[in-house]
C-alpha cells in the first residue's frame, strides 16, 4: 500500500517523468495505431519498430554520443525507409505483403544488430545504454525525453484533428478517395510518417520488439467495444494509458520488473477481459443474448400452441381451460422447457393458473393472436414471392414470427395487399 | 576447426528453416512464422529453468508446444473472436514475448542462464563450448550441431512423407477439404515443425532473427523458380550462401555473426529482385521489337 | 434412371456470423443434366456449393449425395472452385495441379502410380492443354487456368461436378469449349452443377435451373423457371422484406431455426 501511495504521490521525482513519458507515448501510438489497424497494416508497425534499430545506431555513430534528437532522427529515417521497402517489394515482384514485411523486418533488424555489435566492439564507453533501445528501459526516461514525447503526441493529435475526415476517407475507401481527387498518396505518407514518429518515440520505453503491441493492441481492443471510429480511438487511448501507468507501477514496486513487458502484459489482460465481457462482441454477452432469444422463441411458441389448441377446439373466445397435456398434444415441447416457460408466462401475466388448468389472460389472448398473425402473414408472403412448396412455407415461417418488428409487420401487410388475410382468419 | 563447425551448424539452421519457409511464404503466412519464433520464448525459458543443463530434448519438445499454442491462439482470435488477422498475430506474439522477458528479468532471474542479447541473436560463436566427446578424446563436434541434425531429419521425414499434403495446403486448402482431407491436421503439423525449428535454433541464432532464415531465402527462391521442389533446393542454397558470406563478413568486421548472415541474406534478396526486374524488362523489350 | 436424385438439399440454413446466407433452401436435383444455379450477387450461390462440398457447416438441414452422406461418396463428387480463389503464382506446372485431383484421404502419402499418371494425362488432353503440360500455371491465360481446374476435377473421375463461376473472366471461345467438355460429360451420364451469373447465356447453357436469393426462389426445368416473374423476384429487389429480416437477425444474433419445430 505504501508503495502505491508513494507511486501516485510521485515521491520519487523520477516517477513523474516515467509516468508522463509512458502516458504520452501510449496515447500517441494508440491514436495513430487505430488508423494503421483499420488500414489492415497493423504488421507494418511491426516492421517499422524492428527497422528503427539501424537508424538508432547510425544516429549514435553520427552524433558520437547518446543524443536523443540524433537517435530519433536516424530512427525515423530507417523506419520510414522500411515501409518504402515493403511497398517496393510488393509492387515490383511476386512476393506478397506478408513475406515482404518479414524480409524487411529481419533484414533491417539484422543490420541494426550488426551496427550495434560494431559500436560495442569499437566505440569507447560512450555507447552505454544504447541496448536499452532493444528492450526498452522506461526508468531511463528523462525530463528532456518527456518534452520530446509530448511534442510527438501533440503533432499526432493535431494532425489527426486537422485531417480527421480525410484520414477516415483514405482509411475506409481508398479508391473512392482517389476519385474525389484527394491526394491519397500524400495523406498515406503523412499517416506513415506519424506512425514512424510515434514508434520511434516509444522504443526507449518498450524497445523495438514490443513496440508493435502499442500500435496494434489498443486499437484492436477498442474495436471489440465499439464500431464507431471516435469511440474506438478514445477507448484505445484510454486502455493504452491505463496499462502504461500500470506497467510503470509494477516496475516501480519491484525493481527487477521491466516496464515494457508489463505494459504489454496488462494490455493483453485488457484484451482478455474485453473478449469475455465486451457488451456486444464479448463471449458472455453473446451467450446471454442467444439464451434470451431461445427463451423468447420458447415462450412465443407456447402461446402459439395454446392458440392453435383453441382453433382445434373451434373456440373463438380463447378462454378455454387447458392442461399441460393439451399443450403437449398440440406441439411437442421438452418437459422442463415447457414447465419453465409456463412459469414465466404466468409470472408475466399472460397465463392464469388454477391448480392444473391453464388459461389465457386478456393480455395473453392479445399476445398469442399477434404471434399467430405474424406467422400467417409471413407464410403468405413466402407463398406469394417464392415458389417454395407449401409444406416448406410453414417451417420457414416458423422461426421468423419471433423477430418481425411492428414496422416490418406494416410493410408485410402493405406488400401483401389488403386482401392478404381476412381479419376473421386470425 | 571451430569455424568449420559454426558454418556447418548455421547452414543446418538455414536449411531447416528455408524448407519450411518455402511453405510459409507460399501460404502467405510469413508473419505466422514471425509470431511463432517470438512466442516460443516463454517455452524456452521454462524449459531451461526445469532442465537446468540448457537443452534436454524433452524440454525442447515442450517448448515447441508453445509455438503450437501460439498458432491455436492466433487462429482462435481471428476466427472466433473475429479480431482482424494481422492484429491477432501482433497481439499474440507481443504478449508471449513480454511474458518471456518478464520471466528472464523478473520471475526466474538468476535461475535461468539466458542473456537477453542471446534472445536477439543467439550465441553462435559459443556453440563450440558445448562439445560432444566420445572416449574422452574423440571430438565429434558441438552439441548444437547434432540437435540441428536431428531436427533436420525430423523435418525432412515429414516433408518427404507429407509433401502432397503440404503442397495441397499451400495451393488450395479448400480443394483439399473437398477431397475429404483433414487440412487442419496438415496446418498444425506444419506449425509444429515451424515451432521445432525456432526452438532448436534459439541457441544458435536467437528468437528474433530466425524469421530471417525462415522467410528471406524462401522468398528469394520464389523470385526465380517455377516449380516447388526446385524452389525448396534454391532456398536452401541461398540460405547457405548467406551463412558463408555472413560468417566471413562478421569475422572481418568483428560484429554479430547471426546479424551479418541475415543482413547478407536480405541484401541478396534485394539484389536478386533487382536483377530479376531488369531481366524481365529486357525480355519485354525484346518481345516488343 | 432418369429420375435418380443426384443431390438432395434438405431445409438447409447456413449463416456467416449472425446473418443467414442461405435460408431454408430445399431441393432435389436430377441426374445427368447440366444444372445452373443463378441469382444476384451475395445470394448465397457459392455458399450453397461450399456447403454441398462440406466446406461450410450448415446451421440446420443436411445435404445428401446420391442418397448417401457426403463422406460416403466423396470420390463421386468433384469441386471446381472459383479461379480467383487461389494464387496462380504458385510454383507448379499444369501437370502438378491436375495431379492434385488424384489425391485423396487414403492415398496422400503414397506416390502416384501409372494409372494415376494416365488419368492425369487424359484429363489434360481432354481440356486441350497437352501442349502446356509442363508450363508454370502463372504463365497461362485466364481461360487456360480455368481449364486446368476443370482437368483437375476430371482427374477425380467423379459422377457429379460442381463448378463455381467457370465462365468468369474467360473469353467466348473458351466458354464454348468448356461448355462442349461439360456437354460431353453430361452425355456420359455425369451431373454438372454450375454457378452462373450471366443471365444472357442461361438459355444456351442449361437444361435445369436453381434460382436463388438467400431463399430458394424457384427450381425446375429451364422453361418453367426462367420466367420474368421468377427473375424479378430473385433480382428485382421484390424481396426487400426478406433482406430486412436478415438485417434484424444479424443485429440480434437470433437463432434462425429452432430444434423443436417438428410439428
Amino acid at each position: 500500500m505504501d508503495t502505491f501511495l508513494d507511486f501516485i504521490s510521485f515521491k520519487d521525482p523520477n516517477v513523474i517523468y516515467v509516468v508522463l513519458g509512458v502516458v504520452f507515448i501510449n496515447a500517441a501510438s494508440a491514436l495513430i495505431g487505430t488508423f494503421a489497424l483499420l488500414r489492415k497494416r497493423a504488421l507494418i508497425g511491426d516492421a517499422i519498430a524492428h527497422s528503427l534499430l539501424p537508424g538508432v545506431c547510425l544516429g549514435f555513430l553520427a552524433a558520437g554520443e547518446k543524443n536523443l534528437i540524433f537517435l530519433m532522427f536516424g530512427a525515423v529515417i530507417t523506419g520510414w525507409l522500411s515501409t518504402f521497402a515493403v511497398d517496393i517489394i510488393v509492387n515490383r515482384s511476386k512476393v506478397k505483403q506478408d513475406a515482404a514485411i518479414g524480409i524487411v523486418l529481419s533484414t533491417f533488424f539484422a543490420i541494426g544488430i550488426v551496427l550495434l555489435t560494431y559500436i560495442q566492439n569499437h566505440a569507447s564507453g560512450q555507447q552505454a545504454g544504447l541496448e536499452t533501445f532493444l528492450f526498452g528501459q522506461a526508468a531511463a526516461i528523462s525530463r528532456q525525453d518527456v518534452i520530446i514525447f509530448l511534442v510527438v503526441l501533440l503533432v499526432v493529435l493535431v494532425a489527426i484533428i486537422a485531417f480527421y475526415r480525410t484520414f477516415v476517407l483514405v482509411t475506409f475507401n481508398r479508391e473512392y478517395a482517389i476519385t474525389l481527387g484527394v491526394k491519397v498518396k500524400a495523406y498515406e505518407f503523412l499517416i506513415t510518417t506519424l506512425t514512424v514518429l510515434s514508434i520511434a518515440a516509444g522504443i526507449q520505453a518498450l524497445g523495438v520488439i514490443l513496440m508493435s503491441a502499442l500500435v496494434i493492441t489498443p486499437a484492436a481492443v477498442g474495436r471489440l467495444w465499439s464500431d464507431q471510429l471516435p469511440k474506438i480511438i478514445l477507448l484505445a487511448v484510454v486502455f493504452s494509458i491505463i496499462s502504461g501507468i500500470g506497467g510503470a507501477f509494477v516496475s516501480y514496486s519491484s525493481a527487477q520488473m521491466p516496464t515494457g513487458p508489463w505494459v504489454v502484459l496488462l494490455l493483453s489482460a485488457i484484451v482478455g477481459f474485453s473478449i469475455l465481457f465486451s457488451p456486444k462482441k464479448g463471449i458472455i454477452a453473446r451467450y446471454k443474448k442467444s439464451r434470451e432469444n431461445r427463451l423468447k422463441i420458447l415462450r412465443e411458441n407456447i402461446l402459439k400452441s395454446i392458440y392453435v389448441y383453441h382453433e382445434k377446439m373451434m373456440d373463438k373466445s380463447l378462454s378455454l381451460q387447458m392442461t399441460v397435456t393439451d399443450i403437449m398434444e398440440t406441439r411437442r415441447f421438452d418437459t422442463d422447457d415447457l414447465t419453465s416457460g409456463l412459469r414465466y408466462l404466468t409470472h408475466k401475466g399472460y397465463l392464469a393458473k388454477q391448480g392444473k388448468s391453464i388459461s389465457l389472460t386478456d393480455s395473453g389472448k392479445k399476445e398469442s393472436k399477434r404471434i399467430v398473425r405474424l406467422h400467417r402473414l409471413w407464410e403468405q408472403y413466402l407463398l406469394k414471392k417464392t415458389t417454395i412448396d407449401s409444406d416448406h412455407v410453414h417451417s420457414g415461417a416458423e422461426a421468423i414470427e419471433h423477430i418481425i418488428t411492428p414496422e416490418l409487420e406494416k410493410e408485410l401487410v402493405k406488400e401483401l395487399g389488403i386482401t392478404g388475410i381476412p381479419e376473421e382468419d386470425y | 576447426m571451430n569455424d568449420f563447425w559454426i558454418i556447418l551448424t548455421a547452414s543446418l539452421v538455414a536449411i531447416n528453416a528455408s524448407v519450411l519457409g518455402v511453405f510459409l511464404v507460399l501460404r502467405k503466412m510469413s508473419m505466422m512464422g514471425d509470431a511463432i519464433s517470438h512466442a516460443v520464448l516463454p517455452g524456452i525459458v521454462v524449459a531451461y529453468y526445469f532442465s537446468g543443463d540448457r537443452t534436454s530434448p524433452l524440454m525442447l519438445l515442450g517448448a515447441a508446444l508453445t509455438g503450437l499454442i501460439t498458432a491455436f491462439l492466433i487462429d482462435w482470435l481471428a476466427k472466433k473472436v473475429k479480431i482482424q488477422g494481422d492484429a491477432s498475430i501482433g497481439i499474440t506474439y507481443t504478449l508471449l514475448f513480454a511474458v518471456g522477458m518478464i520471466m528472464i528479468s523478473g520471475w526466474f532471474k538468476g535461475n535461468v542462464d539466458i542473456d537477453l542479447d542471446c534472445v536477439l541473436y543467439g550465441d553462435i560463436a559459443m556453440i563450440n563450448l558445448d562439445k560432444i566427446i566420445v572416449d574422452q578424446n574423440l571430438y565429434l563436434g558441438p552439441r548444437a550441431f547434432y540437435v540441428e541434425l536431428v531436427a533436420g531429419l525430423i523435418i525432412f521425414l515429414f516433408v518427404i512423407l507429407g509433401f502432397r499434403g503440404f503442397k495441397l495446403l499451400s495451393f488450395d486448402e479448400d480443394y483439399g477439404l473437398a477431397l475429404g482431407i483433414n487440412m487442419n491436421f496438415w496446418h498444425y503439423l506444419m506449425m509444429g515443425l515451424v515451432s521445432l525449428v525456432t526452438v532448436v535454433s534459439f541457441e544458435v541464432v536467437g528468437a528474433v532473427l530466425v524469421i530471417g532464415f525462415l522467410i528471406i531465402p524462401a522468398a528469394t527462391a520464389q523470385l526465380i523458380t517455377k516449380r516447388l521442389i526446385p524452389m525448396i533446393f534454391t532456398a536452401c542454397g541461398f540460405g547457405i550462401i548467406a551463412v558463408l558470406v555472413g560468417f566471413y563478413l562478421a569475422n572481418w568486421m568483428n560484429v554479430s555473426i547471426t546479424g551479418a548472415m541475415i543482413a547478407v541474406s536480405g541484401i541478396l534478396f534485394f539484389k536478386v529482385m533487382m536483377i530479376n526486374a531488369m531481366v524481365s524488362r529486357k525480355k519485354l523489350r525484346v518481345k516488343m521489337h | 434412371m432418369k429420375d435418380q436424385i443426384s443431390i438432395e438439399v434438405h431445409n438447409l440454413t447456413v449463416s456467416y456470423g449472425a446473418g443467414p446466407v442461405l435460408w431454408d433452401v430445399d431441393f432435389e436435383l436430377p441426374t445427368g443434366k447440366i444444372i445452373g444455379v443463378i441469382g444476384p450477387n451475395g445470394s448465397g450461390k457459392t455458399t450453397l456449393l461450399k456447403t454441398i462440398m462440406g466446406l461450410l457447416e450448415p446451421s440446420s438441414g443436411y445435404v445428401k449425395i446420391q442418397n448417401k452422406s457426403l463422406n460416403e461418396v466423396r470420390d463421386k463428387i468433384a469441386y471446381v472452385p472459383q479461379r480467383t480463389s487461389v494464387d496462380w503464382d504458385f510454383p507448379a506446372s499444369v501437370y502438378d495441379v491436375v495431379m492434385m485431383g488424384r489425391y485423396g484421404k487414403r492415398n496422400l502419402i503414397r506416390r502416384p502410380n501409372n494409372a494415376d499418371v494416365e488419368i492425369v494425362e487424359q484429363s489434360i488432353q481432354k481440356v486441350g492443354l497437352s501442349d502446356f503440360r509442363d508450363r508454370q500455371i502463372s504463365q497461362l491465360s485466364g481461360g487456360q487456368q480455368q481449364r486446368v481446374f476443370i482437368a483437375r476435377a476430371l482427374a477425380q473421375k467423379a459422377d457429379i461436378y460442381l463448378l463455381d463461376e467457370p465462365f468468369a473472366g474467360v473469353d467466348a471461345a473458351t466458354e464454348s469449349s468448356i461448355i462442349s467438355i461439360l456437354e460431353e460429360m453430361r452425355n456420359e451420364g455425369k451431373t454438372v452443377l454450375i454457378i452462373h451469373h450471366d443471365l444472357q447465356t442461361v438459355l444456351e447453357h442449361f437444361e435445369y435451373l436453381v434460382l436463388l436469393n438467400t431463399r430458394l426462389i424457384a427450381k425446375g426445368n429451364l422453361q418453367e423457371v426462367f420466367t420474368k416473374e421468377n427473375l424479378s423476384n430473385a433480382y428485382g429487389g421484390q424481396l426487400t422484406l426478406l433482406s430486412k429480416v436478415v438485417e434484424i437477425i444479424k443485429a440480434t444474433d437470433f437463432p434462425i431455426r429452432e430444434k423443436d419445430v417438428d410439428l
